[in-house]
C-alpha cells in the first residue's frame, strides 16, 4: 500500500511531538513567556538540522523514492501576507497551545476539546477562503 | 527500552527527529506543512462548489491527509503504551504567572480548567476555543502555513518569508500571552 508510509511517518511525528511535549498548553505558554529552553530547543533543533539537510540535498541533486530529483519550491515574494496572518496564527497559537499538527494529535491523545479548536480551526481557513480576495498580500 | 521511550524526550531527540520527518517527506516526494489539510477537509466538505480558493484536486493531498490521520494514532500510542506518569516538569515561574491568571498546573499537558468538560460546555469556554481554532485556521491559510510549512520547512530553505511569518507566530503568540490573557481568564 503506497499510503502506509505516510501513516508511519504521522504515527513517528505525533509521537514526537506528545512525548516531547510540544503539543502542551503549558509548554507553549512557557515558550511565549521565556521562561524555558525546552521549546526553543526542538524548533532550534529541528532549524539546524533541517538547514542542512536541505543544503546538502540541493548540493549532492538527491532524488526522491521515484527518481526526480528533490525540487524546493519559493514562497512568494511578499510580506503583508505572512506579517499579518503569522500575527494572526500566534494569537490563536497562544490562546489554544496548539498549532494545526498538535491539535490532531491532542485528540489522540484523549483531549477531546481539541476537537472543538479542530472545528474552528475549519471555520477560519473556510472564512479565509471567502474574503481573501478583499485581503492585503 | 520502553521504559527509557515512557519518559518525557529530551528537546534535542525531537527537535532532531522533527528534522527527519521532514527529509523523509522530502524523500517521499511530498512537503512537510500539517495547515494544507485544513484547506483540503474544507475541499471535501463541498466548499469548492462556492469559494474559487478550495476548487482544487483534493485527492493530490491524500498522502497529507494519511499523515495526519497517523498523527492522531501516534497521540493514541503517546498516551497508552507510551504513557509517562510523571507529572510534566514546567517551570516555577510559568507555574506562578499561570496562578496570576486563575489557572492552575495540574501536571497535565493541558489544564483541564480550560481542556476539561466544565469549560468547555459553557458559553464562555466553548467560544474562546472555537475563536481560538479560527485565528489559527485564518491566520495559517492567509500567511501560506503554520508551524511546520514555515517554521520548519521554510526556515530549513533559507526562505525570507518563512522568516516574516515566523516572527508574525511570535508577535502575535506575545500580544495573546502577555495583553490579551489577561483580559480573557
Amino acid at each position: 500500500m503506497k499510503g502506509l508510509k505516510f501513516i508511519l511517518a504521522g504515527i513517528l511525528f505525533g509521537i514526537i511531538m506528545a512525548k516531547s511535549e510540544a503539543i502542551s498548553w503549558y509548554r507553549i505558554q512557557e515558550m511565549f513567556r521565556f521562561q524555558s529552553f525546552h521549546m526553543y530547543g526542538i524548533i532550534g533543533t529541528a532549524v539546524i538540522l533541517g538547514v542542512t539537510a536541505v543544503f546538502m540535498i540541493k548540493k549532492f541533486r538527491i532524488r526522491d523514492v521515484q527518481g526526480k530529483v528533490i525540487h524546493f519550491q519559493d514562497k512568494d515574494k511578499s510580506w503583508r501576507k505572512y506579517a499579518i496572518g503569522g500575527t494572526v496564527f500566534g494569537l490563536g497559537w497562544a490562546l489554544t497551545g496548539a498549532c494545526p499538527g498538535p491539535m490532531f494529535v491532542n485528540i489522540g491523545y484523549g483531549y477531546w476539546a481539541m476537537i472543538i479548536v479542530v472545528l474552528g480551526s475549519l471555520l477560519g481557513t473556510y472564512l479565509y477562503g471567502i474574503i481573501r480576495n478583499k485581503l492585503p498580500h | 527500552m520502553l521504559e527509557l521511550l515512557k519518559q518525557p524526550w529530551p528537546w534535542y531527540t525531537s527537535g532532531a527527529l522533527i528534522a527527519l520527518i521532514m527529509v523523509l517527506l522530502l524523500f517521499f516526494g511530498k512537503t512537510f506543512g500539517v495547515s494544507s489539510n485544513l484547506r483540503t477537509m474544507c475541499t471535501i466538505a463541498g466548499a469548492g462548489r462556492n469559494v474559487k480558493f478550495f476548487d482544487f484536486d483534493w485527492k493530490a493531498q491524500i498522502w497529507n491527509l494519511l499523515f495526519l490521520a497517523g498523527s492522531v494514532i501516534g497521540g493514541v500510542i503517546a498516551s497508552t503504551v507510551l504513557r509517562s506518569e510523571e507529572p510534566l516538569k514546567l517551570s516555577a515561574s510559568t507555574i506562578t504567572d499561570l496562578k496570576g491568571l486563575g489557572i492552575i498546573f495540574d501536571g497535565g499537558l493541558n489544564p483541564s480548567q480550560i481542556f476539561g468538560l466544565d469549560f468547555i460546555t459553557s458559553p464562555k469556554g466553548f467560544l474562546i476555543l472555537l475563536l481560538g481554532g479560527m485565528l489559527v485556521g485564518f491566520g495559517a491559510r492567509y500567511a501560506g502555513g503554520c508551524t511546520s510549512g514555515h517554521a520548519i520547512s521554510g526556515l530549513s530553505n533559507l526562505q525570507v518569508p518563512s522568516l516574516i511569518a515566523v516572527v508574525g507566530f511570535f508577535a502575535g503568540g506575545l500580544i495573546m500571552t502577555h495583553l490579551l490573557l489577561p483580559l480573557i481568564f
